[in-house]
């Protein structure tokens, strides 16, 4: 046998515990934080622009946007406005996307392409779209085609990006082994490269739709008589503070809801995950 | 088949890995690799997978491959490499789709595979839910899917704790046993080599290549961990390795 006990019995004073230096940086989920944080800032504003605390010039007080918000919707403007700027940016980020994805894999599989367009895309990604606007009212007119070209623009590149680094990404070991099972060059590309590389392919969507729906209220700044994006700049150009809230909270509920839109996806198309 | 390597040379850039080798893997019977870290085996079974191309010499399949055979060269990786996204079953039939096959002779072999490796009760389930070792009789079952003429195994117990390895090399003993297969083993686990091969090629430090060749003639089945027999094997082979890997540990990757 192995004797096992000290070799010096310590006084039963010297005991003490092993402090914790573990925990931490593993943030963890809370449903109620978020709306808490909206409701607070939100009471805040309110009170403080209900005693003047805040000026009027400065700040509405958010009941009067709810309540501007409210009209909108029982007149009917909503819908006028909110159509024209969901097709735009529907039509946009689906070409936009739709185009940055298969450029993206195009790059991710293809030297060719890789050294001929990274390039491109580089010199493409820093350019204010904005400033293109005047351009594409010259290519595209100045109808729903400068629009929908203006969001395509500007999701595109942010897409191509986030999709040939997530076929970078692809585990080459299942590359491999599918080779190996004599698996065929699409079915790879379908079978192997796409689902790996979707969560970065979501990610990246998650940003080029939020810069669509940026580009959204630029893209309306010329030859728009209806969309969110006309209507805040209108509501800016007369000073209605009431009426630029109320834009800029529909923008924001179509951001949070195309982010859900996202989040619902992933979730269904990366269980796997776990 | 026999899979045949003649005077087969290697290098990556200017680094040489394999030098002139020669070696028959022959049908039905299961060939072992054993060498030093970085000698090369590895590379020489994807050499003999057709994964990469040799420098010079040249791999050659002798024979005909067995009835219903898809995939001649068929590998067994360390890491598994299973779709995360598909299912047990999903992963199985994966290298059978691009086959013409009907639905009803697919299921027949995935029944099958699944059934000879113990994992009938888990085609459901997905990879991150099973063990290392379930995972591996996953890729197992993958690659008797397809009728292999030739198993290509790197190190597919590496990945394992010891007592899963034990059981996995029964597993694989019994699948021998009842339909003998052909397959190159690669390992560094000496204790691994010696029960599963009927031959253990030892190989030299970079550039790698074949030291001897030692034959076991004890039937696989036969074998047993403590057996004095295999133990005196065992010793043999590292007595042949233990210089070369003593050298190898101490040479700088990059040479």
């Amino acid at each position: 046998m192995v004797d096992l006990s000290p070799a010096r019995q310590p006084r039963e004073a010297d005991a003490r515990p092993v402090p914790f230096r573990g925990g931490g940086f593993a943030p963890g989920r809370n449903r109620w934080a978020g709306l808490v944080v909206f409701v607070a800032l939100i009471a805040f504003f309110e009170v403080g622009t209900r005693t003047g605390v805040i000026s009027s010039l400065t700040m509405p007080p958010p009941s009067a946007v709810a309540q501007t918000l409210w009209r909108l919707v029982e007149t009917g403007l909503l819908w006028q406005n909110l159509g024209p700027s969901l097709y735009r940016l529907a039509m946009g980020s689906l070409v936009g996307c739709g185009a940055g994805i298969l450029v993206g894999f195009a790059i991710g599989l293809f030297t060719l392409a890789r050294a001929g367009l990274v390039p491109l895309v580089s010199a493409l990604f820093p350019i204010p779209k904005i400033a293109l606007l005047p351009l594409f009212v010259i290519w595209f007119g100045i109808g729903e085609g400068s629009k929908v070209a203006l969001i395509a623009f500007g999701t595109f590149t942010p897409t191509v990006v986030a999709t040939f680094g997530a076929v970078d990404g692809v585990d080459r070991g299942l590359i491999r082994m599918a080779q190996s099972f004599g698996v065929p060059w699409l079915r790879i590309v379908t079978r192997v490269v796409l689902p790996d590389a979707l969560a970065g392919i979501l990610s990246g969507l998650r940003v080029s739709l939020a810069i669509g729906i940026v580009l959204l209220v630029a893209a309306e700044m010329l030859g728009a008589r209806y969309g969110i994006g006309a209507y805040i700049l209108e509501a800016g150009a007369l000073y209605d503070l009431e009426r630029l809230f109320a834009g800029v909270v529909i923008l924001s509920v179509l951001g949070l809801l195309v982010s859900a839109g996202i989040g619902a996806l992933e979730r269904r198309l990366l269980r796997w995950r776990g | 088949m026999d899979i045949r390597v003649r005077h087969a040379s290697h290098a990556y850039g200017g680094l040489a890995v394999l030098s002139d080798i020669d070696l028959v893997a022959p049908a039905g019977k299961i060939l072992c690799l054993v060498g030093p870290s970085g000698c090369g085996k590895s590379t020489l079974l994807r050499l003999m997978g057709g994964l990469e191309r040799p420098t010079s010499g040249a791999i050659e399949l002798v024979g005909a491959p067995p009835s219903g055979c898809l995939n001649e060269l068929t590998f067994v990786f360390q890491h598994f490499a299973l779709l995360p996204w598909a299912s047990v079953e999903g992963n199985v039939r994966f290298v059978l789709d691009h086959h013409r096959l009907s639905e009803a002779e697919r299921a027949e072999i995935v029944a099958d595979v699944l059934a000879r490796t113990g994992l009938a009760d888990f085609a459901e389930a997905w990879p991150r839910q099973l063990s290392g070792g379930m995972r591996q009789r996953v890729a197992i079952a993958r690659a008797l899917a397809v009728r292999p003429a030739v198993l290509l195994m790197d190190e597919p117990l590496s990945a394992l704790d010891s007592q899963t390895r034990e059981i996995l090399m029964e597993d694989l003993v019994g699948l021998w046993t009842r339909a003998p297969f052909t397959a190159v083993y690669v390992t560094h686990n000496l204790a691994e080599a010696v029960r599963l091969g009927h031959a253990v090629a030892v190989m030299s430090r970079r550039p790698g290549r074949i030291r001897e060749i030692v034959a076991i003639d004890t039937p696989l089945s036969e074998r047993r961990p403590d057996d004095p027999e295999l133990e005196r094997v065992q010793a043999r082979l590292w007595s042949l390795l233990r210089d070369e890997a003593i050298d190898a540990d101490r040479e700088l990757v990059d040479g």
